[in-house]
């Protein structure tokens, strides 16, 4: 059994331990949001955070996040409140969305490090994350308005790096 | 796809049926085709399909809608949602005539129905930027007749006159008096077919052409769009396949002890496409499919070459190919004057949609349960049904959301081996496709080798001959399409077209095929004529010694809709006022239904390529939602940035070399140029958004490095021509 604490919940799980937590989160817990895009950390989809941290949860294998605390797209908030999650609606940033958990978390980590990114630092932040529809337009303005919104602060879900 | 080649321009076309209404006659007289021959299960019918589901009951008022007795209105989208915008810009066609905001509807993806056939493209396909051209008028009278129902009904209960009465916000409504549509529901649909059902007019469109959110966008910012791969049923296993590495190669035997010793696993099966590792998670089967002994038999590909494709096409070129249209006489034109000529390349890409191929699978006592991310339900309906050995009223196809589609996801490849694997494991069976196997099983956007000539007299253009060579991707999806000698339609678009006012302009299209399956990729043959025929136009306007903008303006005087993209795109561009070290360089194109035209401004340093800005101008007709099609203009330009500077398959021994994000690059936020889009104001019908942004920037963007260094680059991608990106 390997121990989890996963947006905030304690979870035990029995996997070997050098499953990538992206197909125990995904196979194991049914947290479906996390999404597998290309299995070598090249495209960001399943970027979750791990103690606040943007991290591709396809090439980290379980065993070495036991004991620390694992966000994923459904712990970013309860109910679609986390600024980024507010910015990304406002502007309507996705189309396929396939690509769009990732891309909300690596953007929320960003934001949490750096409340008032510049171009600059979004362009290094979000270069992990591939959006094969090209909303990048957008994403850049979303996180621009996720900042003006107040990333980081009282809207930032309690369960979030907890 | 719509309209075909007759779309757009009055031109007459020559050379066989190729207008849509012969492409339809086609589709329809044909009996062993692909699509064509499949089952369509007719939906259920008003008098019978009023349901109990829960408290309140759920009345069909027609294929595309149903109302609660509590009020509830559902839509169902009979279009496949891959981002383009139809799980949105469709149920608002019929919201509007019903008076409701689509934000109140709820909307459900439609199953395989003959009601639900594109008449644009002869079957339930999502493809060729048709849902919105093909829904128009269908579905805004679709909400027409259920409002004029939902409106007798109640007139009939009050003693009203019905013209005396309106709806509001989910009630119908006489003086003082209202009645709920879900009150009014049953009886509305036990009503005769109502005649003179009335549209509403263009003024009074509360929520077409206005503002409204898409009603995708809160599912996918909290992860719960369920999208193929997302599918989680009692009891899943999930599945591994191992493919031929060589495209068309198949198993000559396996030896699968191994895999079947690993954790976890469950069965080790031989399916049509290669051998399937069935287990308790799918990283288990993954884990498994590694330690399958598969000894591969060769296919007909084995020494297949990108240089033997390339020298393929080239030895074809010198052939004739059959006419696709011919004003005047270029052969004859071009004798008289010095003949300008040049041959323009392109390569295989890959879809690469970011969701890879899956399918999910469950036999039940009803049936075989198909859950799949795909663009053609009769398809998938189709070949699940030989797998499974059902007829395919015995197939029931789930839509989920499509994670990117780019017509890849109109072939169904993945479906048979995910149904045969359900049927082995007598459980329900998940099979993904990891991103090598997507990368290396795909139906490959065609290669092109298109060669134009030209010729001036008096200093005018006064032919063009544009001489298209590449294989037919229809020949093989819906081959009745192109029987009796038919031209493939989604061959020759943007060349077919074109719509320079030059006295002789002959074009034609020469099928060569080049041993493996192609596919249609997004905006098909837009963007391999478009890359050939504006970066011509290009090159004769220096030959000229004009302005390439004044060039093509010049030769444009009795195409309105043409002229105004063009000088709309230039204008707000400031061609002619490129900042100090930055380059312009323009296209023109009209695919499905649109018009456009684009500006890209560069930047070199040294070889180093730097693409800082496009605009883009479109007249796409009346909007149904404004948004979306900004966001799909912005998303094509990008999808056609990455295929213009960096994207090429390449192939050795039947193999793809191309495995991952890594060897196969697509544009990153960190590269996104700044893109504007400018949409001028038409009352002309609606044309498709989906693709055709996609197909004019390359031309743009290596017009724009011609003006910074007289370099003409006729071989994509750029990144292979001598320039770093």
């Amino acid at each position: 059994m390997i121990k989890l604490t996963i947006n905030g919940q304690a979870q035990d799980v029995d996997v070997a331990g050098d499953t990538p937590l992206l197909w125990v989160l995904r196979d194991t817990l049914g947290l479906t949001g996390t999404k597998y895009g290309c299995g070598k950390a090249l495209c960001g989809a399943c970027t979750v955070h791990i103690d606040g941290a943007p991290t591709r949860a396809c090439i980290t294998p379980v065993e070495t996040v036991a004991g620390k605390s694992i966000t994923t797209i459904e712990g970013l908030s309860s109910n679609r409140s986390h600024p980024v999650q507010q910015a990304w609606i406002e502007l309507d940033v996705p189309q396929c969305g396939y690509c769009q958990s990732g891309q909300i978390m690596s953007a929320a980590a960003l934001l949490k490090q750096n409340p008032k990114p510049s171009d600059a630092d979004i362009d290094s932040a979000m270069s992990g994350n591939i959006c094969r529809c090209g909303t990048y337009p957008r994403i850049r303005k979303a996180i621009h308005r996720a900042a003006e919104l107040g990333s980081g602060g009282p809207q930032m879900s309690s369960k979030e790096g907890a | 796809m719509k309209k075909l080649l007759q779309a757009n321009h009055d031109v007459p076309v020559t050379g066989g049926d190729f207008t849509r209404r012969g492409f339809l006659k086609t589709a329809a007289a044909a009996t062993g085709g692909l699509v064509i021959a499949v089952y369509l299960p007719a939906c259920s019918k008003p008098e019978n399909a009023a349901q109990g589901t829960g408290p309140a009951k759920q009345v069909t008022a027609n294929a595309w809608l149903r109302i609660g007795t509590d009020g509830a209105i559902t839509v169902l989208c009979d279009r496949s949602e891959m981002g383009q915008g139809v799980y949105t810009a469709l149920p608002t066609l019929i919201a509007e005539e019903l008076g409701v905001a689509p934000s109140s509807v709820k909307v459900e993806f439609a199953p395989p129905g003959k009601e639900y056939i594109n008449a644009l493209l002869g079957g339930q396909v999502t493809g060729g930027s048709t849902s919105v051209r093909d829904a128009w008028e269908k579905l805004r009278m679709a909400g027409a007749e259920a409002r004029t129902r939902l409106i007798a009904a109640a007139a009939k209960d009050w003693g009203a006159p019905p013209q005396s009465c309106s709806v509001a916000d989910g009630y119908v409504v006489f003086t003082s008096r209202r009645k709920s549509f879900g009150e009014l529901a049953e009886a509305a649909a036990a009503l005769p077919k109502p005649e003179n059902v009335q549209l509403k007019g263009r003024n009074d469109f509360k929520f077409i052409g206005k503002p409204q959110k898409r009603l995708d966008t809160p599912a996918k910012v909290d992860g719960s769009a369920q999208f193929g791969i997302d599918v989680r049923l009692p009891g899943m296993l999930y599945a591994a396949l191992a493919q031929p590495p060589e495209l068309g190669a198949s198993v000559k035997s396996f030896d699968g002890a191994a895999a079947q010793g690993m954790p976890g696993v469950r069965h080790v099966l031989q399916t049509s496409s290669g051998v399937a590792v069935i287990a308790d998670s799918f990283w288990q089967a993954h884990q498994a499919r590694d330690a399958l002994k598969i000894e591969w038999a060769a296919g007909p590909n084995a020494k297949l070459t990108n240089a033997s494709i390339s020298a393929g096409l080239r030895s074809a070129a010198s052939g004739k190919g059959k006419e696709v249209r011919k004003d005047g006489d270029a052969d004859t034109a071009l004798k008289s004057g010095r003949r300008f000529e040049q041959t323009y390349e392109l390569p295989l890409l890959a879809h690469a949609t970011l969701e890879p191929q899956n399918c999910t699978v469950e036999f039940r006592d009803d049936g075989c349960h198909v859950y799949v991310p795909t663009q053609v339900q009769q398809l998938s309906q189709q070949v699940a049904a030989q797998a499974a050995g059902l007829p395919p009223e015995k197939v029931f196809v789930h839509t989920t959301f499509l994670g990117g589609g780019f017509g890849r996801r109109l072939e169904a490849d993945f479906v048979p081996a995910a149904v045969e694997c359900a049927k082995a494991a007598n459980k329900p069976v998940k099979l993904l496709w990891t991103r090598e196997d997507d990368m290396t099983h795909d139906k490959y956007r065609p290669p092109a080798r298109n060669t134009l000539s030209g010729t001036f007299d008096s200093g005018k253009l006064s032919a063009v001959k544009i001489h298209l060579v590449a294989p037919s991707i229809t020949s093989r999806w819906f081959p009745p399409a192109v029987a009796n000698g038919a031209i493939d339609p989604f061959a020759v678009e943007a060349a077919h077209n074109f719509p320079y006012e030059v006295p002789n302009v002959y074009v034609d299209y020469l099928q060569h095929e080049i041993g493996i399956d192609v596919g249609y990729w997004r905006s098909v043959s837009h963007a391999l004529n478009c890359f050939a025929v504006e970066s011509f136009m290009d090159e004769l306007a220096y030959e000229a010694q004009l302005d390439p903008y004044e060039f093509r303006r010049s030769m444009l005087d009795k195409q309105p809709r043409w002229q105004m993209v063009l000088d709309t795109a230039a204008r707000k561009a400031g061609w002619g006022h490129a900042p100090s070290g930055r380059h312009h360089g323009i296209a023109l194109m009209s695919g499905y239904d649109t018009y456009l035209a684009q500006v890209a401004e560069i930047s070199l340093e040294g070889n180093k390529l730097k693409v800082h800005r496009i605009v883009c101008a479109i007249d796409c007709g009346q909007m149904v939602n404004p948004d979306i099609v900004h966001a799909q203009a912005e998303g094509s330009i990008v999808f056609g940035l990455t295929a213009a500077l960096f994207s090429e398959v390449n192939i050795a021994g039947g193999r793809v070399k191309e495995q991952n994000f890594d060897s196969y690059r697509l544009l990153r936020l960190n590269e996104a140029p700044q893109v504007e889009v400018y949409v001028v104001d038409s009352t002309e019908k609606p044309g498709g958004m989906g693709e055709p942004a996609v197909a004019l920037v390359a031309p743009a963007v290596c017009n724009a490095i011609y003006a910074a260094t007289r370099k003409r680059i006729r071989k994509l991608p750029i990144a292979t021509q001598g320039f770093t990106v």
